[in-house]
């Protein structure tokens, strides 16, 4: 593990951040969590909105097995304690989104316990600077309604829609210390999520969302008291959430003020917390056990199926391409994402080498993809279409620079790399007859040169070699021009 | 364990309900009452139980992940005292 030294510079000397990121993410379900009306994201206002989600009065709770299935996948996922017996129960607050008048959630016996996630603090070498986050739980509860304010002068609307849709929440422990661990555990998490498939991990959209603690102290002192920024819903906003308020937080105190434990929001724009000023009683929420839900017990055939049902996780997976000889810079970029690492297999499963397909994706696709404003899921080449292209590279019947040029009529025509090649007259020459009368032309051109080289100087072998290529339009292959070039030149 | 007109009136105003001053004292004692008769259970020797969650065993029963309800706005919006188009209308709240 690696020390973190992120510190703020106050006057009174420094100071160190302690944060603890509460997630909550939608999980990925047709139905809602307790009813059987759509959970899409979307749809006309109320519409995805059954009696039960209203809240009318007799309607019962029925829970939806995927959803609990989804929480255990994730909890599977992080090495955490899978509790095979847990509760439903209601958190009371009154809000105009809340038709129950209760959320049902997991206060006492969640359904995951601890465990944790490794993130690496340094992207472009992953393994040297990793770091343990613990989660404390997991638990699954009710989504609200979504409330519009400026849409009438006196008026909110209410839109059900989102209520009774199932989340999960994911607590951390206040293990992170700076806003790079935050992104990077949010980042890990959101890529963890996407591989089980229990939530889309889309922020933008809202299915992904985070309450952010922060409180500051003395290196190795006393915890300070903390604050906590409700709903922050990008990676970027929380990271400056907690710069923000880490500062707010020194310089509150070292004037001879006091942190107050609140809920804050974060406005974006003016990059800034906010107190929310809510009534002192606001989190009196007077738990107890729903009534109206059984225990939820989960027997082994359940738990045995979730586990079967695990893919290969990102760690896992990066660990395994590194085996394979990848870069762990590269290793970590490919499995970074669920599509990327499932794009690179399906290129392998066309047999294209690792360490080819790897550096072709990286610098190659990606690059293309970045220039088209595309994500890889839009990309107008498939693997097979690519490995068409470096399979004409591996076999020696293109060069890698005419492998360039063909990928990007590939890119532009939607062509096969063998038609172009065919077409264009794209191969590489093994005529050592022809090359030899090229490399002959240039040194009597470049006769100065040959001298230089012939009397020590290196570093020209690469102009002749650039040379010969140039006037054999990119089509001879290199090895030959070196094994001519070297014999010619002496 | 018990309560005082104050927790009485923190109760009310958690669960939104209008209580005189008369009508809180009355609950003060109501109340009390009610604690005093769940304590009496706390003389029974459950060392060793295991809690009971039901009456009868049962076990819970868990959906299928399938969408067999909702489309029913009209319904959902019958008895709101105040609608705008598709929506619920509330008196604003921001907080």
């Amino acid at each position: 593990m690696t020390e973190s030294t992120y510190r703020i510079q106050g006057n009174t000397g420094e100071w160190e951040v302690v944060i603890g990121l509460e997630v909550h993410a939608q999980i990925t379900s047709e139905s809602k969590l307790f009813s059987g009306a759509s959970a899409e994201f979307g749809a006309e206002p109320n519409s995805h909105v059954s009696l039960v989600d209203a809240a009318m009065p007799g309607m019962l709770p029925v829970p939806n097995r995927e959803c609990l299935r989804q929480a255990v996948r994730t909890g599977m996922a992080i090495n955490a304690q899978i509790n095979r017996w847990s509760r439903f129960d209601r958190k009371n607050y009154f809000y105009a989104d809340l038709p129950q008048g209760y959320q049902i959630s997991q206060l006492y016996h969640p359904i995951v316990g601890e465990g944790e996630i490794e993130v690496t603090l340094n992207e472009k070498d992953p393994d040297s600077a990793v770091k343990k986050i613990g989660i404390e739980r997991i638990h699954v509860e009710q989504d609200a309604g979504k409330l519009m304010h400026d849409q009438h002068p006196t008026m909110s609307f209410v839109d059900l829609n989102r209520s009774g849709v199932a989340l999960m929440e994911i607590v951390s422990r206040p293990d992170i210390s700076s806003p790079q661990e935050a992104g990077a555990y949010l980042k890990k998490l959101r890529s963890i999520l996407r591989y089980v498939g229990s939530c889309d991990g889309n922020m933008e959209q809202g299915s992904m969302r985070a309450d952010v603690n922060v409180s500051v102290r003395k290196p190795g002192g006393e915890l300070g008291t903390r604050t906590e920024t409700k709903n922050v819903n990008s990676i970027r906003f929380m990271m400056q959430a907690i710069e923000y308020e880490a500062q707010r937080q020194v310089d509150l105190i070292e004037s001879g003020g006091a942190v107050v434990q609140e809920t804050r929001l974060f406005d974006a724009d003016r990059q800034e917390t906010r107190s929310m000023r809510s009534k002192e009683d606001a989190h009196d929420y007077r738990y107890f056990p729903d009534p109206d839900l059984l225990p939820v017990e989960l027997d082994d055939a359940f738990l045995e199926e979730c586990r079967a049902s695990l893919p290969e996780l990102p760690d896992a997976k990066r660990a395994r391409y590194e085996a394979m000889g990848l870069t762990a810079y590269n290793a970590a970029v490919l499995t970074a994402e669920a599509e990327t690492a499932f794009w690179f297999e399906n290129l392998l499963a066309e047999g294209v080498d690792a360490k080819q397909g790897s550096n072709w994706l990286m610098s190659e696709l990606f690059g293309a993809l970045n220039k088209l404003g595309k994500t890889l899921d839009e990309s107008p080449v498939n693997p097979q279409q690519a490995a068409e292209l470096l399979g004409l590279v591996a076999d020696g019947t293109i060069s890698g620079s005419i492998a360039k040029q063909v990928f990007e009529i590939m890119l532009e025509t939607g062509q096969g790399a063998s038609a172009i090649v065919e077409e264009k007259g794209l191969k590489q020459t093994n005529d050592t007859g022809a090359i030899e009368a090229e490399i002959a032309k240039i040194m009597a051109a470049n006769e100065d040169k040959v001298t230089e080289y012939r009397s020590g100087k290196d570093k020209l072998f690469g102009f002749f070699v650039g040379q010969t290529m140039k006037a054999m339009q990119g089509k001879a292959n290199p090895q030959i021009i070196n094994d001519l070039l070297k014999k010619a030149l002496g | 364990m018990s309560v005082d007109k104050d927790t009485v009136n923190k109760i009310a105003r958690l669960s939104r309900i209008a209580i005189s001053d008369a009508e809180a004292d009355k609950m003060v004692g109501e109340l009390n009452g009610i604690l005093a008769w769940v304590e009496q259970l706390g003389e029974v020797d459950v060392t060793g139980v295991e809690p009971m969650t039901a009456v009868i065993t049962n076990k819970l029963r868990l959906r299928d992940d399938a969408v067999t309800d909702g489309d029913v706005r009209d319904k959902v919006l019958a008895n709101a005292p105040a609608k705008e188009g598709s929506f619920f209308g509330v008196p604003k709240v921001i907080e």
